[in-house]
């Protein structure tokens, strides 16, 4: 699941996670990916920290709280000027992160080193 | 479908619409924080997005809006017309930068608006360290030296107990590190409970791996980052590429050294003999997974070595070095003979003997060759024994340094090498006792706590350079003028550069060292490691920045025995200048002779390079010959030339050392005998300017 309010972002990590063989969903804010996530039982997300109506802090915490997701890796999609934010993502419940703006083969590399 | 940024660009028009209707309407409402998280988002997508489609321009420019944003979101700046001139301003610029299209760079107008915005936030000038030269040479050898070298790690991986939790799988990362290189991993698991109290949600394992790869440290850190808040983690290096010792530690040592065992608990175990290991697990004083995993370890680091020393046994074979300083001797000879004979050749009118006499210059000078090849010793081996040298000297000292060589391969005559050992092993204890801080001091320095002192040979014409660098405290300029006052070797009103100053740690006699240590600091090192590297017609240069470190150049000639020379001749007398140097020859014609402040200059195509009279300078009698040549040399990049009489040719000249009457003479390095018997002199270029 990749939680993103650019829809070019999205676009972008669909794209090159399809073409490595994963199935991807879109979600453009918090609420829209926890409600798509109780549906449908993903194995990673990635999400950003600034969207609208829930952004990614809380969006992480909500999806912790749900058994079925209480192991799955989190990816924290931050910008570099944002280094507390890590360590908030990180005590929220995510699993790594991912410094925005980032590469096509940056996000393969993380995707491969978190999800089995 | 191929990936393409439409999407991206359709985004961000829509973004800046938004942008600038949010500021209008922000205008009147300025405290508005709806708007203000409107405005604040729109940019940050714009700056996300922009990285990743290649527009770095547009990312740049928004990220600096943005910070000022972010402080208004805080509530620590306030919105004013200034901020929305601003921010229309840049809205513009930013719709400009998109229709360029990507790659695009910040005009100067755009780079005024990133300082406006800096000004608003109150942040001053980008604070980019100025790197200086010297930190990024031993950065980069840093880096050289770890990513290609095999090293051998011990790493200890010990996750928290409640690291599932954070949706991390620990066997991915041994999975990474096994993508690393060679090795031996060992569970732990000495932590599990019982079935009863065992809560399969959390992690009671930990790991032991000991691996073998030339990826370098970083790389293996790398594999731990999104985790290094949530484990204990240690990575050693436990074999470097220079042991020559197969066996490695002991195993009782290796228990010891990890901490599994106590030194005097060891030596319990050790006095009921037989096996140490399984007599230690038998008593209980270590678990029997350390004991697995130290084997392991021993095994893992003998089959590394083992492989490396069958390697290096290769194709060698040692000489008695007599047998060679005779060979080169006998070479010499030849060489002279050789010259004799070309130009009994050129004076014969027979073609048979001049094509002879040039076969045979041939072979001799491929036999010159081949022989002061033979001499030359590639100078790993000294550098390997100043790896010794400095960790004894960090334990000592009591400080963290480290010594990185490179350029090992790099040749030089072996009696050469043999005489630059002392003067070598001078700049390094000067490094580690005065250069390289105390681990604390670089600690609050904002350095890593592990000082680095780098040496590194290469080759650069006919030269060697040798460099050795410290990322230490530098030269303490204030210190040394101080101390150069009090030793009466500068007056307290001569305007000195930092350079000229750091200059007179070579003068006799100087040591700056509060107390003499018994480390260096006695006085006599400098001046006599630059006598020493005199001696062997080098030179020595030092560069230091105060607070980042020092850098030593020692520049030496390749052989000491045979150079190319040209020879010229003054008077009645021959002399030799080295080749090497020579660039050209031209007529001098006096006519062209300015006195500028002193200086002879002559116009060379153009540029106006000094010259020195050598007849006046070296006192040569006799008359001035009508018409008179320039020989033009570099030296350092710069060109000097040197008035002769006549440009005979070049000689392969094979140098006999003056006797010690000779030796005093500051412009003649030594002497050769010609063809005929007739002895010139080998004039030192670089003294005589």
């Amino acid at each position: 699941m990749t939680a993103d309010d650019s829809p070019s972002v999205r676009q972008m990590v669909s794209f090159t996670l399809e073409q490595a063989g994963y199935t991807v969903f879109e979600a453009e804010d918090g609420v829209d990916a926890l409600e798509k996530m109780k549906q449908v039982q993903v194995d990673m997300l990635l999400t950003d920290l600034n969207m609208p109506n829930m952004n990614g802090i809380e969006l992480i915490k909500k999806v912790r709280g749900l058994p079925q997701y209480k192991f799955v890796p989190i990816v924290l999609l931050t910008t570099e000027s944002a280094g507390d934010k890590k360590l908030e993502g990180k005590n929220a419940g995510a699993t790594g992160w991912i410094v925005k703006p980032f590469q096509q083969d940056k996000l393969l590399a993380v995707v491969k080193k978190v999800l089995r | 479908m191929e990936l393409n940024n439409n999407g991206f660009i359709l985004e961000a028009q829509e973004l800046l619409e938004e942008v600038e209707q949010v500021l209008l309407e922000l205008e009147d409402n300025t405290e508005d924080s709806e708007l203000i998280n409107r405005l604040f988002r729109a940019f940050h997508t714009l700056k996300g997005a922009g990285g990743m489609f290649g527009f770095d321009a547009i990312s740049e420019l928004t990220h600096h809006i943005e910070t000022v944003l972010d402080l208004v979101r805080s509530e620590q700046l306030k919105v004013t017309k200034e901020l929305i001139s601003l921010s229309l301003e840049i809205h513009d610029a930013l719709n400009d930068l998109l229709t360029a299209g990507e790659n695009g760079e910040l005009s100067e107008r755009e780079k005024k608006m990133i300082l406006h915005c800096n000004q608003i936030a109150g942040i001053g000038a980008e604070e980019d360290v100025v790197k200086s030269a010297l930190t990024e040479s031993i950065k980069e050898k840093v880096e050289e030296a770890d990513e290609n070298q095999l090293l051998t790690y011990r790493i200890r991986f010990k996750p928290h107990k409640t690291i599932y939790e954070s949706g991390t799988h620990p066997e991915l990362l041994l999975d990474e590190l096994r993508e690393l290189g060679d090795g031996a991993i060992t569970a732990r698991g000495n932590d599990i409970p019982p079935m009863s109290a065992l809560d399969p949600e959390k992690c009671y394992l930990s790991w032991d791996i000991v691996l073998s790869t030339d990826a370098g440290r970083n790389a293996i850190e790398d594999i731990f980052i999104f985790v290094a808040d949530d484990c204990e983690l240690s990575i050693e290096v436990i074999d470097e590429p220079d042991e020559d010792d197969t066996s490695y530690k002991k195993l009782g040592e290796i228990l010891v050294e990890r901490g599994d065992i106590t030194p005097e608990k060891l030596e319990e175990g050790l006095s009921k003999s037989t096996r140490i290991g399984e007599i230690l697990v038998e008593n209980k004083f270590i678990e029997k997974d350390a004991l697995e995993s130290a084997l392991l370890e021993q095994h893992q680091v003998r089959k590394v070595r083992e492989k490396k020393s069958v390697e290096k046994a290769a194709s060698t074979i040692r000489v008695n070095t007599e047998k060679l300083d005779k060979l080169v001797d006998l070479v010499g000879e030849m060489v002279t003979n050789q010259a004799r004979l070309m130009e009994l050749a050129g004076r014969s009118e027979s073609p048979e003997l001049q094509l002879l006499a040039e076969e045979s210059e041939t072979l001799v000078s491929d036999l010159r060759d081949e022989t002061m090849s033979i001499r030359m010793v590639p100078i790993g081996e000294t550098f390997r024994s100043f790896k010794r040298l400095v960790r004894e000297l960090s334990g000592n000292l009591g400080k963290k340094i480290r010594l990185i060589t490179s350029g090992e391969e790099t040749e030089l005559d072996k009696t050469v090498i043999d005489k630059l050992k002392d003067p070598l092993v001078h700049i390094i204890r000067n490094s580690a006792d005065h250069g390289i801080e105390m681990p604390e001091q670089r600690i609050n320095k904002g350095k890593i706590e592990e000082g680095v002192i780098s040496i590194s040979a290469e080759h650069s014409g006919a030269h060697v350079v040798i460099t050795i660098e410290d990322d230490g405290a530098g030269l303490n300029i204030d210190r040394i003028k101080q101390k150069s006052i009090e030793r009466g070797l500068i007056n307290h009103d001569d305007k000195l550069s930092d350079k000229e100053i750091s200059q007179m740690i070579f003068a006799p006699g100087f040591s700056t060292a509060a107390t003499v240590s018994s480390v260096s600091g006695r006085g006599v090192g400098m001046d006599v490691v630059k006598q020493n590297i005199e001696a062997l017609r080098g030179t020595i240069e030092v560069n230091s920045e105060v607070g980042l470190g020092t850098a030593i150049k020692l520049k030496l000639p390749l052989t000491l025995a045979i150079i190319d020379g040209l020879m010229v001749s003054l008077g009645d007398g021959f002399f030799i200048l080295p080749l090497s140097s020579v660039e050209e020859c031209v007529d001098f014609t006096s006519s062209v002779d300015n006195h500028v402040a002193g200086r002879h200059l002559i116009n060379l195509r153009g540029n106006a390079v000094p010259f020195i009279d050598l007849r006046e300078h070296l006192e040569i009698k006799g008359d001035r010959p009508e018409l008179e040549q320039v020989v033009i040399t570099a030296i350092e990049d710069k060109k000097i030339g040197f008035v002769v009489d006549d440009v005979i040719g070049s000689r392969q000249t094979v140098i006999k050392s003056l006797g010690p009457i000779m030796k005093k003479s500051e412009n003649v390095s030594g002497a050769t005998i010609l063809g005929d018997g007739t002895v010139a002199l080998i004039l030192d270029v670089q003294k005589l300017v």
